[in-house]
């Protein structure tokens, strides 16, 4: 009995080396955690299928912008913090290029009315273009300089979008408009409509109705999610692919030594050029694909919150591994951008609490007395405030106990073939014996 | 020619155009003298405060050797913990202790009820000030031993981004306790001296003379701290060769310890300068001036004091004189950053750079 | 624009590289850092196929000539022909394309790659360094066979050094031997014609220094050229037919081994030095 346990545990975790196991396994607990919070909070079918949809889109956004960031960061060694900024751009092109020529109504300002897959790939051009903006100049400084150069360009945009100047501008001749502070309106029809106005999606939609009793809208959103995990997937096979070749051997010599990767011939600069501007380019399209679909936005979206909270999932995962950068934003949205808020819920479900007394003061006063309760009342009211402490939290901590994360042990080949003994192996006996 | 030779020559000749062109304009008329000089007035008390704040950022990058992100927000704690004293003094039986000590966290009683100014109300805003620095300098050593004493020994980089996740739960933790509104702290019936300058008044209030004051009063200290000390000197040696630090006799990690406590009390003070200086208080003005202090901080050259003030002047002052070609005020943070990101193109190492805490 | 410089410049040398193939020549190699001149109007040659050696006491300007020749330094001063090609201040990458290869003082492995990944990396025309042909599927296949000729190339190179059982480790893990002996087999992936190699022994246990000594003289008669910066006088002066000996930044003496131990200044830099 005991040998057949030591069997089972060592086939599990030969079963755990592979990745597609790792992903299905930890996001197989993240959905069933939800789904039992879901019914806990007297969710019914479609509010579960709902919550857990709202995870995917989340995780899957997340992922992409995490696995761009990790081509930089976990491949290359380029520090990168104006994440925000490359989305932004890439986001703001799409819907300028997207918007109708015609200003109409509330439309506010006009934009060349060009189809969506054409306004996408714009706004990824863009996304690049600016990544090579911002590379040519600044890749040879130290990491920390390249760093504050990032962050001052995100803000850079984010300040250029705010700004009253690009609130409405002409370029050739050409009427566009940022929006402003107050943001741009997406009066486009809804980008997904390629999808949804197939044959098949009609049946799609009837078949969520008969599962989960879904409208059409709930529909829509779900076959938008299920599109972003497959370019999820994309991404994650495009990056794969890119790690795992003599370019992105190239890549991680980098990381490991930049000076001795020049000595060994390899022009260093093209190499991490070319991948700042990949990465960028795929953050462009992350941003894209995470608001395009909403009815406008707002330069606040892009503050450096995001760029932070990518940072996190990055951690989480384990800088260096593209499995682990998935991970790592499920992990991260599940636990510290969704978790606390279903959290509050729980508890609020369970224990009713009184009115919160409006300032901290006045709940630590009562503390001083023995009366411990108006102080979780106030924790309770200022959750949302608590979650950002905790996520900062998180990120001190895990740099302190564990800075390679889930999965950075930088153990991922970087080759194009699995790097395998050859197959006369016993021909090393007849030399030096010690070798073996 | 190099190509930073060529970027240093376009841009010299673009501040050289600039500047005739701003000559000539007075000059002519084109552009108001007086606004001119209000915009240069507002910028170098700007830039004192980037300075000031700046001082304890360029001594721990080059001291601990490492960018900290969290600076930003030592600024607003200090601010909040001086601004919290200054109630409590100027407010005394006006609200309740708990209202006053949080800078009026709801609406009620503020700082225009309290009449608070440097001249009704001076004893508050001394030790107000007073507060701002020493109870920062606390704070911070706090900060050291929890986020950054456990991780002495790792590189630049994984204290870059711990700083990162520290200044986020800091400023969080802020709105926390003292809440999200914005609040003014001040009164606006204050003295003020005015100029006649040809076509217009350029004044200065008596804040604005607290401000500056204060402020070179602070610069002063830490110069005659730095040059006179044995700290002082162990601090600089420390940030040249940390090697020669410990020849000096003095430990590594108590020169540390008070790189953190001076950086993180004229950062505190600077904050609270800041709120006095433009009369409202919120929970992310620190975070938001992190960047014009990094731009300060680089442009000085990390490391060097003198470099900092200098660097903080620049930037402000160039901030509020880009109004002159682009009036509104939107591209002010723009231009700082940029003036920043060539600044770290052609002379990485800052104009003062190479020279260190000296 | 290159190609027309070199073919001038090779034509010029042409003359005296008749009588003696000159490999490399330095001449008035200038290099200072703030106050101090590290290299100060160093002048030499290193002939084709030669083993020469490159001695002198500790802070003599070794390893900074090396930094200026192989790019990793721009000099301040002076110039460095390679086969008759100025390279004065090149790029380090471009050095060694044109088959010019240096080792570092402390060995400067990958340390989170493989040994095989290491020895991967250097060698020279590899279409997977362009990402779209690692990426697209069609190009993808060439890539793929081209890393498994590359794959087999790198086991001889470890047969060769005897290695093969570290394949798999991390680079990180190494001994100091060991990465001295990676580094070298990482060198000659790029199959150069000309290796720099800075204090290639230091930290290599005996027997291990025997066998590197081995394997270079193995692969100096294959035709390698081989300038050796090394402290250990008595293993240059055997082991190499010219040495070249640096004092304070500039060439105090060259010649041949007799005629170096015979010099007197040489004796005196040494004594007054550190051995
Ligand atoms: N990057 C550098 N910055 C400043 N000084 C340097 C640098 N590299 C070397 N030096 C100085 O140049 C001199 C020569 O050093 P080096 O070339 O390493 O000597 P060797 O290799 O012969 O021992 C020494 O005095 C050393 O301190
Ligand atoms: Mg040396």
């Amino acid at each position: 009995m005991s040998t057949n346990a030591t069997d089972t545990r060592v086939r599990l975790e030969t079963l755990w080396e592979h990745d597609a196991v790792k992903i299905l396994a930890i996001f197989g607990v993240i959905y069933l955690t939800y789904a039992l919070i879901g019914l806990a909070l007297g969710y019914s079918l479609d509010g579960i299928v709902n919550t857990l949809r709202r995870m995917t889109y989340l995780i899957a956004v997340y992922g992409m912008v995490t696995l761009a960031l990790n081509l930089h960061w976990g491949y290359t060694g380029i520090f990168n913090i104006g994440i925000a900024g490359f989305m932004a751009v890439g986001l703001y092109v799409t819907m300028m290029l997207a918007k109708p020529t015609d200003p109409a109504g509330a439309a506010q300002y006009a934009g060349l009315g060009l189809p969506m897959p054409v306004a996408i790939v714009g706004g990824v051009v863009a996304a690049g273009l600016a990544g090579l903006i911002v590379a040519i100049p600044a890749l040879r400084l130290r990491a920390d300089y390249f760093a504050i150069t990032t962050i001052a360009f995100a803000e850079i945009v984010r300040l250029g979008i705010t700004s009253g100047a690009l609130q409405e501008f002409s370029l050739f001749g050409i009427e566009l408009g940022t929006g402003g502070g107050r943001g741009l309106i997406g009066n486009y029809g809804d980008p997904m409509n390629v999808i949804f106005e197939l044959e098949v999606f009609s049946s799609f939609v009837d078949l969520t109705n008969s599962l989960f009793g879904f409208g059409p809208r709930q529909a829509r959103a779900l076959a938008y999610s299920m599109v972003l995990v497959i370019v999820l997937t994309g991404i994650y096979w495009l990056i794969q692919r890119t790690s795992r070749s003599p370019f992105g051997r190239v890549l991680k010599a980098i990381r490991e030594d930049e000076e001795a990767a020049q000595s060994l011939g390899k022009n260093t600069n093209h190499f991490k050029i070319k991948v700042f501007v990949l990465g960028c380019a795929l953050m462009g399209l992350a941003g894209i694909l995470w608001r395009f679909r909403r009815t406008g936005v707002t330069p606040e979206a892009f503050r450096p919150h995001v760029t932070f909270y990518i940072w996190i999932a990055l951690i989480i995962g384990g800088a260096g591994s593209n499995t682990g950068s998935v991970l790592g934003s499920g992990l991260f949205v599940a636990i510290l951008f969704e978790g606390p808020q279903y959290f509050r819920r729980l508890v609020e479900q369970v224990i009713t609490f009184g009115d919160a007394p409006n300032t901290f003061a006045g709940s630590v006063a009562p503390i001083l007395s023995g009366n411990t309760a108006p102080f979780v009342r106030y924790t309770f009211e200022e959750f949302q405030t608590l979650q950002f402490v905790l996520m900062g939290v998180a990120l001190v901590f895990l740099m302190h106990r564990r800075p390679e994360g889930l999965l950075g042990h930088r153990e991922e080949t970087a080759a194009a073939i699995p790097l395998i003994r050859r197959s006369n192996d016993d021909s090393t006996a007849g030399r030096g014996g010690d070798s073996s | 020619m190099t190509t930073e030779q060529l970027l240093t020559l376009v841009v010299g000749l673009g501040a050289f155009l600039l500047l005739g062109d701003l000559f000539i304009g007075i000059l002519n008329g084109t552009y108001s003298i007086s606004r001119v000089a209000r915009y240069a007035v507002e910028g170098t008390l700007y830039g004192l405060i980037i300075g000031l704040a700046g001082i304890g950022l360029s001594m721990t990058y080059s001291i601990l050797n490492f960018a900290n992100f969290a600076h930003g927000d030592y600024v607003t704690s200090g601010a909040f913990f001086g601004w919290g004293v200054t109630y409590l003094v100027a407010g005394w039986g006006t609200a309740n202790f708990g209202h006053l000590v949080l800078v009026g966290p709801q609406r009620g009683v503020g700082g225009s009820q309290l009449e608070i100014t440097i001249t009704s109300t001076p004893v508050a805003i001394m030790a107000g000030l007073l507060v701002a620095g020493v109870g920062t300098a606390l704070f911070v050593y706090l900060i050291d031993r929890i986020a950054y004493k456990p991780m002495r020994g790792s590189g630049g980089i994984p204290l870059l981004i711990t700083s990162i996740g520290v200044a986020f739960a800091l400023r969080y933790l802020i709105v926390f306790v003292y809440s999200n509104r914005t609040r003014g702290t001040t009164s606006g019936d204050l003295p003020s001296l005015d100029l006649l300058l040809v076509d217009g008044w350029v004044s200065v209030d008596a804040h604005d003379a607290t401000l500056i004051i204060a402020a070179i009063a602070l610069m002063l200290g830490v110069h005659l701290m730095l040059q006179r000390t044995k700290l002082g000197k162990a601090m600089r040696a420390m940030s040249d060769n940390r090697d020669l630090a410990l020849v000096t006799g003095i430990p590594t990690e108590q020169i540390i310890r008070w790189t953190w406590m001076i950086g993180g009390g004229l950062a505190g003070s600077a904050g609270y300068l800041m709120v006095l200086w433009t009369g409202t208080i919120d929970w992310q003005f620190g975070w938001l001036l992190l960047l014009l202090i990094f731009a300060a901080v680089i442009l000085g050259g990390i490391g060097s004091i003198y470099g900092a003030i200098f660097g903080g002047l620049t930037i402000g002052i160039s901030m509020h004189l880009s109004m002159v070609w682009l009036p509104g005020g939107d591209f002010t943070t723009i231009t700082a950053f940029l003036i920043m990101i060539l600044v770290l193109m052609i002379k990485p190492a800052g104009l003062f750079g190479g020279k260190t805490t000296a | 624009m290159s190609d027309t410089e070199i073919g001038s410049q090779s034509d010029t040398v042409q003359p005296e590289g008749q009588q003696n193939d000159v490999e490399l020549k330095v001449d008035g190699l200038v290099k200072r850092f703030g106050g101090i001149t590290a290299v100060d109007s160093a002048s030499f040659e290193v002939e084709s196929g030669s083993m020469t050696g490159l001695i002198g006491p500790n802070g003599a300007g070794k390893s900074t000539t090396f930094h200026c020749i192989t790019g990793i330094h721009r000099p301040d001063g002076g110039s460095v022909r390679f086969q008759g090609n100025d390279i004065t201040g090149i790029r380090p990458y471009q050095c060694a394309d044109y088959g010019l290869v240096r080792t570092f003082q402390i060995a400067r492995e990958m340390a989170n790659m493989t040994v095989l990944e290491n020895l991967m990396l250097p060698a020279k025309q590899q279409s997977g360094e362009q990402l779209w042909r690692s990426v697209m599927p069609f190009a993808r296949r060439d890539v793929i066979e081209e890393e498994r000729e590359l794959l087999e190339r790198v086991w001889d190179i470890l047969e060769f050094f005897e290695i093969e059982h570290i394949a798999e480790e991390k680079a990180g893990n190494l001994s100091g031997g060991q990465r001295k002996l990676l580094e070298m087999a990482r060198a000659l992936m790029i199959e150069p014609e000309m290796l720099l190699l800075d204090e290639p022994f230091a930290g290599v246990n005996p027997t291990l220094e025997h066998k590197l000594l081995d394997h270079i003289h193995e692969l100096r008669e294959e035709g390698y050229t081989f300038l050796i910066v090394e402290h250990d006088m008595d293993l240059i002066m055997e082991n190499c037919e010219r040495v070249i000996v640096m004092h304070q930044g500039s060439v105090l003496a060259e010649g041949n081994p007799e005629t170096i131990t015979s010099n007197e200044q040489v004796i005196e830099a040494y004594l007054g030095g550190d051995v």
